[in-house]
């Protein structure tokens, strides 16, 4: 029966849908890896366990930096769709949002993921969350999750701490394992020392649900790691010193850097105006780092290390030191105070070198300088400044001028200290003598150098010939004494002076006189056309010194008006723990920017 | 044997849901519907094989009376309405309509014994295969329609000619060409970009002049024209067939219907939700690897990744969490029991039987070979059930009635005269 046969043909499709079914099998579930990655990335999810990150100590160990909670709301959308949505008005008002501002944070975590939480709002405090924490439920796909945040509420040190803030496009291409939404220092030391402050975070792998909620954990937990957390930096910095200098610096544009000078420790690093460092932090960042940007006196402006000012009449001594080193200068010697060559100031006329840093006199150093670069050693003064100027700013630069100090503070500008080569740049091969570029003599002109240097420049007068390279953190590597190569009997005759010019009368830096230590200092004017600055660098004790600093305050005037008083204040705070100059102090705080003309 | 089967099977289906479940409201109502079976099956084989012979017709009548009510009075679940619903029990009538349309088929071809000789009978047996499907189509519930369009086989072991099946073949190869070129683009000399499917029909009217000037050749004189008349209609039926796949695609489909086609053939429709439940049941399938993660044991199956996992997706908890040697099993058993019916129908004396054989395997071939062919990526993405695995009383009380007549029937085989 022929129909009868039609059997097998129909069996015949059967086996061989089985068959190709059966390849079909075989494909996906042995030789298709891919299709298996996509099922572990679909069912397995690895949580980051936040490691706790290090604090930020000062050299006796008191809290600077701490870290304190903060409470992140993230919202899941297809966790609230299933549930049936949510009463947006009373979350945004749980939550401290506008009811516009929310409806866009929903649309950005809608397009974002559905299944996966988005954040929507940052760093509710933990008062917030208090309140907040009995009424979140109610709110289907919100929930609210405990992170780690940086807090320093006064600004201690906030310019050379740095900011620490989400991780931007460029963070998270870098490669070092931020994920989106992670913490990082941006710059300062945050930035510097992140590798040792971040620790290590954990992570805890889960099998998740199609809601993405965590049901079991992955392989048994096997590949799980704990969260190692941070460790802990220790600055230089004397947390009192740094506040005390804060406070005085307050309503002034300014910088005081502190060092102690055996060390080469920062003992404190004052740039005025100071700002807060939680208001960069905060979700309320955008709005707060506008207004601090836009601020008449740059609050966000590091003067200890990025403000570059001439150096003014306390080159004087480095001019001095750099002479008598070469034999053109003896400290007994005495130069006409002639004033048709160049301004001066005051009564005297024929000074001695330690006269001519108490009384600042500058035909004494346009003198001194001559005899170094215009020494009449070939015939033309342009060859003789083009032969000599090299071998001056190489000694200049022994004291750190011009130089990055060792690099511990990535961002302090070297500042600028003229070589031949630069005035060949600029007036041509040859084409300029000592008469060109005479102003450098006495601290002006093409010389460049911050606060930092200046302070630098005081340790190095203190320690009588070297210096270590400043740093503001225990332990940093790299620590090294350099040398200026100069005799220390040298210093001698600069230290006299320096003293003299607080404790004689006629002195430009009385005002620093410190009740119960001698201060050594030395004024300085910077021209500017808004207003002279007032600088002053003084280091204390003279015997065995403890502290060498630099003041800088801004369109304030002479340097003893104002920098001199400050840094007797620091000093006083420093060796002696309180100030007693009471008037003196008052003076300082109730002056505020800009400073009334001759205000004495 | 086939009783082994039933248990095994049926034990799957009662393990089965545990899996995706942690509380026992599936799971304990698919154990209460196996129960139901059990005893159902019991009822079945003590009734008389006659009496279903003879209530071929009220069994019919009474499903379609009840396709027609379900239209009216059913509950729309997922956009089809075709459940009646008691308290928290649903009822599918189109499952029941399986049974009631084999019996009245085997019925009505058993009594006309003309082998489709005359156009009549075979338009008989069309209408009594349509009318539940048409019905059916109403709901919508386009893979029941899909499982009924499987009894051709039926037809072609009761005698419809051969070159139907080749025709409906043929059918299926240019429709598959249409669908893959019509999304395609290619660039034409001196006509730019168009969608590749007019290369198609251009090969096609090469081929059929290439053919109705070379076929003719071989064939008795006398005969060439109907040769050429046939190879000419063939194709033009051809053409007319991927014109008219390639406007309905285009423009009576909506969007997403026509991104779930494309999905099967692998056309990358730029919508990534568009294959979501296709690409979880393929890696779900696929993790399981060769051994499987064991029992209750398959993220993707328990955790909802896989979409109606307990019905339609049921062979990726199998494929998950028993791997290779699961699914491999499962379709042996499968093709066993397909085979074992085909045995079974052979050896009928009775021809009403036999028909009703076919068709109890045709339409679970159907099943399987499209829910199957589904999970692997390999059928579109219609929703059937698996039988005797997936969870849903209609469909397990529809096949337990389906296989359990049969049982019976081929009981009382050596009653029958030949």
């Amino acid at each position: 029966m022929k129909l009868r046969e039609r059997q097998w043909i129909i069996g015949a499709i059967f086996l061989l849908i089985t068959f190709i079914y059966q390849g079909r099998l075989v494909q996906m579930q042995v030789f298709a890896p891919q299709w298996k990655a996509y099922a572990s990335r679909l069912t397995e999810e690895t949580e980051t366990l936040e490691s706790a990150r290090g604090l930020i100590r000062d050299r006796h160990g008191e809290i600077i930096v701490n870290n304190k909670a903060g409470y992140d709301v993230w919202f899941t959308p297809r966790k609230c769709k299933t549930a049936g949505g949510l009463d947006t008005l009373a979350l945004a008002d749980l939550i401290e949002m506008t009811p516009e501002s929310l409806i866009r944070a929903f649309k950005r975590a809608e397009n974002y993921a559905t299944y996966r939480p988005s954040r929507i709002q940052k760093q509710l405090i933990t008062e917030t969350y208090a309140r907040i924490s009995g009424e979140i439920w109610r709110f289907p796909g919100v929930e609210v999750r405990r992170r780690s945040i940086r807090t320093n509420p006064l600004g201690h040190a906030s310019h050379l701490v740095g900011e620490f803030r989400e991780v931007d496009q460029n963070d998270l291409e870098s490669n070092l394992g931020y994920r989106l939404g992670d913490y990082k220092g941006k710059s300062g030391l945050e930035l510097q020392w992140e590798a040792t402050l971040r620790g290590k975070q954990g992570t805890r792998h889960h099998i998740v649900d199609i809601r993405n909620d965590y049901r079991e954990p992955a392989r048994s937990g096997m590949l799980d790691t704990l969260p190692e957390p941070g460790i802990d930096i220790q600055l230089t910095l004397d947390l009192d010193l740094q506040a005390y200098g804060e406070r005085i610096m307050t309503n002034k544009r300014g910088a005081i850097v502190a060092i102690e000078p055996t060390t080469g420790e920062v003992l404190a690093m004052v740039s005025a105006p100071n700002y807060g460092t939680d208001l960069l932090t905060g979700r309320d960042r955008g709005s707060n780092y506008d207004s601090l940007i836009n601020h008449p006196d740059k609050p966000l402006f590091n003067r200890t290390l990025r403000a570059t000012y001439r150096p003014g009449s306390i080159f004087k001594m480095v001019q001095g030191l750099i002479a008598m080193d070469r034999g053109v200068l003896r400290p007994s010697q005495r130069i006409a105070c002639d004033r048709s060559i160049i301004g001066c100031h005051g009564l005297h006329q024929f000074d001695n070198f330690e006269e001519a840093i108490v009384h600042s006199c500058n035909p004494y150093f346009h003198e001194v300088m001559k005899r170094m670069i215009q020494d009449g050693s070939t015939r033309s003064i342009f060859s003789d400044a083009h032969q000599n100027l090299g071998n001056w700013s190489k000694s200049v630069r022994k004291f750190g001028l011009g130089t990055d100090l060792g690099g511990h503070f990535p961002a302090l500008r070297s500042g600028s200290v003229p070589d031949t080569a630069d005035y060949d740049r600029m007036y041509g091969r040859k084409r300029w003598a000592y008469s060109t570029i005479y102003s450098i003599s006495i601290g002006e002109g093409e010389l460049l150098t911050t606060p930092m240097h200046m302070a630098n420049l005081a340790a190095i007068l203190a320690n009588k010939g070297y210096y270590v390279t400043p740093h503001a953190v225990r332990g940093s590597a790299g620590i090294q004494r350099i040398e200026t190569e100069i005799s220390s009997r040298h210093y001698d005759a600069v230290i006299r002076a320096m003293s003299m010019v607080i404790n004689t009368t006629d002195g430009t830096g009385t005002r620093a006189a410190t009740p119960g230590i001698e201060v050594c200092g030395k004024t300085g004017t910077v021209q500017n056309p808004q207003g002279n600055h007032s600088v002053f660098i003084a280091f204390a004790p003279a015997e065995n010194p403890k502290i060498a600093l630099s003041v800088y305050m801004e369109n304030a005037g002479a340097g003893g008006d104002w920098a001199a008083p400050i840094a007797s204040l620091m000093i006083e705070k420093y060796l002696h723990r309180e100030v007693t100059q009471s008037a003196k102090e008052q003076r300082i705080i109730e002056a505020t920017y800009p400073f009334p003309d001759k205000a004495l | 044997m086939v009783i082994g089967l039933f248990n095994v099977a049926s034990a799957t289906a009662g393990a089965n849901p545990v899996e995706w479940l942690d509380f026992n409201e599936k799971l304990g109502k698919q154990f209460l519907w196996v129960g139901v079976c059990l005893i159902l099956a019991f009822l079945l084989l003590v009734i008389e094989g006659e009496f279903f012979i003879r209530t071929s017709v009220i069994h019919y009548v009474v499903n379609i009376t009840l396709l027609i009510a379900v239209l009216g009075i059913g509950k729309r679940i997922g956009g089809a309405k075709s459940w009646f619903s008691f308290g928290s029990l649903g009822i599918q009538p189109s499952e029941f309509a399986k049974t009631g349309t084999s019996l009245m088929l085997a019925w009505m071809l058993s009594r006309s014994q003309d082998r489709f000789n005359q156009i009549g009978s075979l338009f008989k047996a069309v209408a009594i295969v349509s009318l539940p499907a048409i019905l059916i189509l109403l709901q919508p519930d386009a893979g029941t329609v899909l499982v009924f369009t499987g009894l051709i086989l039926v037809f072609y072991r009761e005698g419809l000619s051969g070159n139907v099946l080749i025709a409906v073949l043929c059918a299926l190869l240019v429709t598959i060409a249409t669908i893959l070129s019509g999304a395609s683009t290619f660039h034409y000399p001196g006509a730019g970009e168009a969608a590749g499917v007019w290369i198609l029909w251009m090969i096609l009217v090469c081929i059929c002049g290439f053919l109705w000037a070379t076929v003719p050749q071989w064939s008795v004189p006398r005969r060439r024209k109907q040769t050429r008349r046939s190879i000419l209609l063939s194709f033009a039926a051809a053409i007319i067939l991927s014109v008219g796949l390639q406007f309905g695609l285009e423009e009576v489909l909506r969007p997403h219907q026509k991104d779930r086609i494309h999905v099967l053939f692998g056309i990358d429709v730029g919508n990534p939700d568009a294959d979501y439940n296709i690409r979880h049941a393929k890696a779900a399938i696929s993790s399981g690897g060769i051994t499987g993660k064991g029992f209750l044991k398959g993220p993707m199956t328990a955790y909802g990744f896989v979409p109606e996992q307990e019905t339609d997706f049921i062979f990726c908890t199998i494929g998950e969490e028993w791997g290779l040697m699961g699914t491999s099993v499962t379709l042996f058993i499968f093709t066993l029991l397909l085979l074992r019916i085909l045995s079974l129908a052979e050896r009928q004396r009775s021809d009403f039987t036999r028909i009703y054989a076919y068709a109890v395997a045709s339409i679970l071939f159907m099943h399987y070979a499209i829910n199957v062919g589904m999970v692997l990526g390999l059928a579109p993405v219609i929703g059937i059930p698996l039988p005797f695995i997936s969870a849903g009383g209609s469909s397990l009380i529809g096949f337990t009635l389906l296989i359990f007549i049969l049982l019976r029937l081929d009981a009382e085989r050596f009653s029958v005269l030949r």
